[in-house]
């Protein structure tokens, strides 16, 4: 009798201290055959708050998520209390029932299904038969994307929308099944600025109704402007919950990856080097118009731009993907004009693209197969079949040289995290001894800490004298990291920024203005 | 409007097609567009149309199905013992008896898959294999004649006689051919049930997390092709009046062509009713067509063929991208919001 009654008093005193939690986490431990992903983690959110649950890859997140969601059981001992009321355990229907719901990174909707159908999928979910009507979910659907304030064709098919536009679909979605707490798992990971900016602006209209948001981000900047609380996650323990008020980029990055990862101006003055690369009145009718710039041996160029501006566009030209109107491009003073991928690599331009897990490896192959791939001819031995002595040996040096943490050369590439299947990729490619390395978004999707050593690595290889194109569109990432900075806007090159003299606010009010 | 015709581009293409063919075969041959023709149209595709809703749902879900015309015919064997143990039969047990049966044999099918996670045309290739070996072996290709009076007597739901004297009429199959098309209809369109099958053919993994029940999807699709088989296999039987072992293999294939003529999705996630009309009725009339102008039967596959090759890649060159890489890119580009 005794015990219950010490239980109900806790609950009013709690209940009396905190009036508005949405979640309440305590004691949580969680182990997976004897590695501890989770251990004493505490994680409370207040209702209509919008926090931030950061940490870099492997800390944890996703397991705390997948607790509180009912993927998984935590270990005896963790205390769980939703929108206040005590759960001996979760499972993922009950957890839907109390109105949690989770976001995740691929969103999980239906790409041949329409907007509304998407929106409405969840009350079609069970085995017993009954009638669907579309004209009653059309309208339910309707009314969700008024309350979210956004306008979306709800009888488009989902394949015909950007990325940006289905995660409005998958937020409504949880909206419809009556969501008060949405986890949303790496939101922002493929959206450009605007897009995050506008998505944002939705989190904010929920909070403003009194749900509560749960952003898991890589992205520091947006994580100090959006949340009002985060939450820091190191190795399955809790670091600390600190209010963003007072949180600094810097403190942030050192709270997540427990080093210190300064952001210093690199800049170094190139001017007086050799060209690399240089581009004179570059035309393509509807992506970008008179596009002049150089590339120095030993220079990293940024290029700025929001979408729409022509960046990537302009990388497509430059390795042959697409046929300028009119222009010149030349490589160490010889005049090239790509017509294929193929023409540009023999130039010796190298471009790892945007789309790295979809478009830069083959996931399902090893290691060392991906990044001799371009270079097949190197490695043939007698016969002309593959040589695996060469193939070893070219592999280990890449693999030392840009100090990719892999098991094995002959593992599976999937194997590797987000960080390290970047650094394969640029093995790949500069295997092929490029004169020009064109980044394009190099750190979409990649960890904190992770990102600084990549551009520690285009940094040694501009000292090596290649020359190097890096395609943002953040703004701090190529401050910090260029020797100069050209921002594009509408397909033409607007303003050339010096880090070196200006500051980085100036480059920031220009490309957001 | 603008939604409606977004939605169905295959199938209104199918149907712009069959009519220019239809146009065509009525100015070249007077006996097309006679009722005598079209009825016996009707008569000879009535199995194919019901094999092939059958098959939509299953390629809906994300799978396929080979085994089903061999299904049938097994079904038809077993069902002449089962209507001799039971004393003759009739119409209703009938249906009982090749709709139940067709199911299990759909339902081994789903468990093959589901419980062993292979892939579905493996399966149903064993399966194709299985079913007619065990049915040459069991039979020893013996065909039957002697069947029960209610099997083989000619029910008419429709009859006419034309101004020359000529009977043109519509048999039974028609209509169970109908009731069927309307019931998968219902099912696919009208009911949560086929709500979650177009998901899980779309998404399996985005459909398993929000909760559907994999295990029951795989069994409504493939009981489903089960009883469509079934039900074929018994209206075969009453238009052919003979149960022949190898009567009804290599059909599949044509209905399966007809299907993906009609606009599903080989990866699942989409199809239609109306399209899988309109591919049953463009084969059908291509070969009527081809036999009216005297063309050779083997030209008949070859052309089927081609169309299916033309029909598929230019159905994956959408006309939006086409247009996104034309000259009025830029234009397209702000009308439709893309990016």
């Amino acid at each position: 009798m005794n015990a219950p009654a010490t239980e109900n008093a806790g609950q009013v005193a709690s209940a009396a201290e905190s009036p508005g939690w949405a979640l309440r986490l305590s004691n949580v431990n969680k182990a997976f055959e004897g590695v501890q992903a989770l251990k004493d983690v505490a994680f409370r959110v207040r209702l209509g708050e919008i926090h931030c649950l950061a940490g870099e890859n492997g800390c944890g997140k996703s397991t705390l998520i997948k607790i509180v969601t009912g993927v998984y059981s935590p270990d005896p001992g963790t205390e769980i209390e939703v929108f206040g009321k005590r759960l001996a355990s979760v499972t993922p229907a009950s957890a839907r029932a109390l109105g949690i719901s989770v976001i995740w990174q691929d969103l999980a909707l239906f790409p041949h299904m329409t907007v509304a159908e998407n929106i409405a999928f969840d009350e079609s979910v069970g085995m017993l038969p009954r009638l669907y009507t579309h004209g009653a979910s059309y309208k339910r659907a309707d009314r969700i994307l008024r309350r979210l304030r956004v306008d979306l064709d709800l009888n488009a098919t989902l394949n015909s929308l950007p990325i940006a536009q289905r995660q409005i679909v998958a937020i409504a979605r949880a909206l419809h099944g009556h969501a008060r707490l949405i986890f949303m798992d790496e939101p922002t990971s493929s959206l450009t600025q605007s897009e995050t900016n506008n998505l944002l602006k939705i989190v904010k209209t929920l909070s403003e109704e009194g749900v509560s948001v749960v952003f898991v981000s890589h992205r520091l900047a947006e994580v100090i402007e959006i949340s009002s609380r985060l939450t820091v996650l190191r190795n399955g323990r809790l670091v600390g919950v600190y209010d963003t008020a007072d949180m600094t980029q810097t403190r942030l990055g050192h709270l997540m990856t427990g080093q210190d990862l300064v952001s210093e101006i690199s800049a170094r003055d190139r001017t007086d080097r050799r060209a690399v690369l240089e581009v004179e009145g570059l035309n393509r009718k509807g992506e970008f118009s008179d596009i002049s710039l150089d590339v120095k041996s030993g220079e990293i160029v940024g290029v700025i731009g929001l979408i729409g501006a022509g960046r990537t566009e302009l990388a497509h030209s430059l390795i042959g993907m697409t046929k300028p109107d009119s222009g010149t491009i030349r490589l160490d003073g010889r005049k090239i004009a790509p017509r294929s991928v193929r023409d540009a690599i023999a130039a010796g331009i190298a471009y790892v693209s945007e789309d790295r897990l979809t478009l830069g490896l083959i996931q399902q192959q090893s290691i060392a197969a991906n990044i001799v791939i371009t270079v097949l001819k190197k490695v043939l031995g007698k016969l002309g079949l593959i040589s695996p002595k060469r193939e070893a040996s070219l592999v280990s040096n890449w693999i030392e040289n840009l100090s990719i943490q892999v098991g094995h050369p002959e593992h599976a590439v999937s194997t590797l995290s987000g960080g390290n299947q970047q650094r394969v990729v640029l093995a790949k490619w500069l295997t092929t001894n490029p004169r020009l390395l064109i980044l394009d978004s190099p750190t979409v999707g990649v960890d904190v800490g992770a990102r600084a050593g990549i551009f520690k690595i285009a940094r040694k290889l501009a000292d090596e004298g290649i020359a190097i194109l890096l395609i943002s569109d953040e703004v701090h990432e190529v401050h910090y990291n260029s020797d100069r900075v050209l921002h594009m806007l509408n397909g033409r090159v607007v303003w050339e920024h010096d880090p070196a003299s200006a500051s980085l606010a100036d480059l920031e009010s220009r490309v957001y203005a | 409007m603008h939604s409606l015709i977004k939605g169905y581009t295959v199938e209104l293409r199918l149907l712009a097609v069959l009519l220019l063919m239809c146009i065509g075969l009525s100015a070249s041959s007077e006996h097309f567009l006679t009722a005598g023709n079209l009825t016996a149209l009707l008569n000879n595709n009535a199995v194919n149309l019901i094999w092939a809703v059958g098959l939509l749902v299953v390629l809906i879900s994300g799978g396929i199905d080979i085994s089903f015309a061999v299904a049938a015919s097994v079904v038809q064997y077993v069902a002449v013992y089962c209507f001799t143990a039971l004393g003759g039969g009739n119409w209703f047990l009938g249906f009982v008896v090749c709709g139940m049966l067709g199911v299990g044999l759909g339902l081994i099918n789903a468990y093959l898959i589901h419980s062993f996670r292979i892939i579905s045309i493996v399966v149903t290739i064993a399966t194709f294999n299985a079913f007619f070996g065990l049915l040459m072996f069991f039979t020893s290709g013996r065909f039957i004649y002697n069947l029960p009076r209610w099997w083989v007597d000619r029910i008419f739901i429709f009859e006419h006689q034309s101004a020359d004297g000529t009977w043109s009429e519509l048999n039974l199959s028609v209509a169970v051919m109908a009731a069927c098309v309307f019931a998968t209809w219902l099912i696919i369109a009208r009911t949560n049930v086929g709500r979650q099958i177009y998901a899980f053919g779309d998404n399996p993994e985005g459909a398993r997390r929000a909760g559907v029940n994999i295990a029951f999807m795989q069994a409504v699709a493939f009981g489903w092709m089960g009883l469509m088989a079934g039900i074929a296999g018994l209206m075969q039987v009453n238009i052919v009046k003979e149960v022949v072992p190898n009567a009804l293999i290599g059909r599949e294939l044509d209905v399966l062509a007809a299907v993906v003529l009609g606009g599903a999705r080989l990866g699942g996630g989409k199809g239609s009713i109306l399209g899988c009309i309109l591919g049953v009725m463009f084969v059908a009339i291509t070969q009527n067509g081809l036999n009216l102008l005297g063309v050779s039967p083997f030209a008949f596959q070859m052309i089927i063929g081609g169309v299916i090759l033309v029909a598929i890649s230019t159905s994956n060159i959408s006309f939006g991208d086409a247009l996104a890489r034309g000259p009025l890119a830029d234009r397209f580009k702000i009308w439709s919001g893309r990016r």
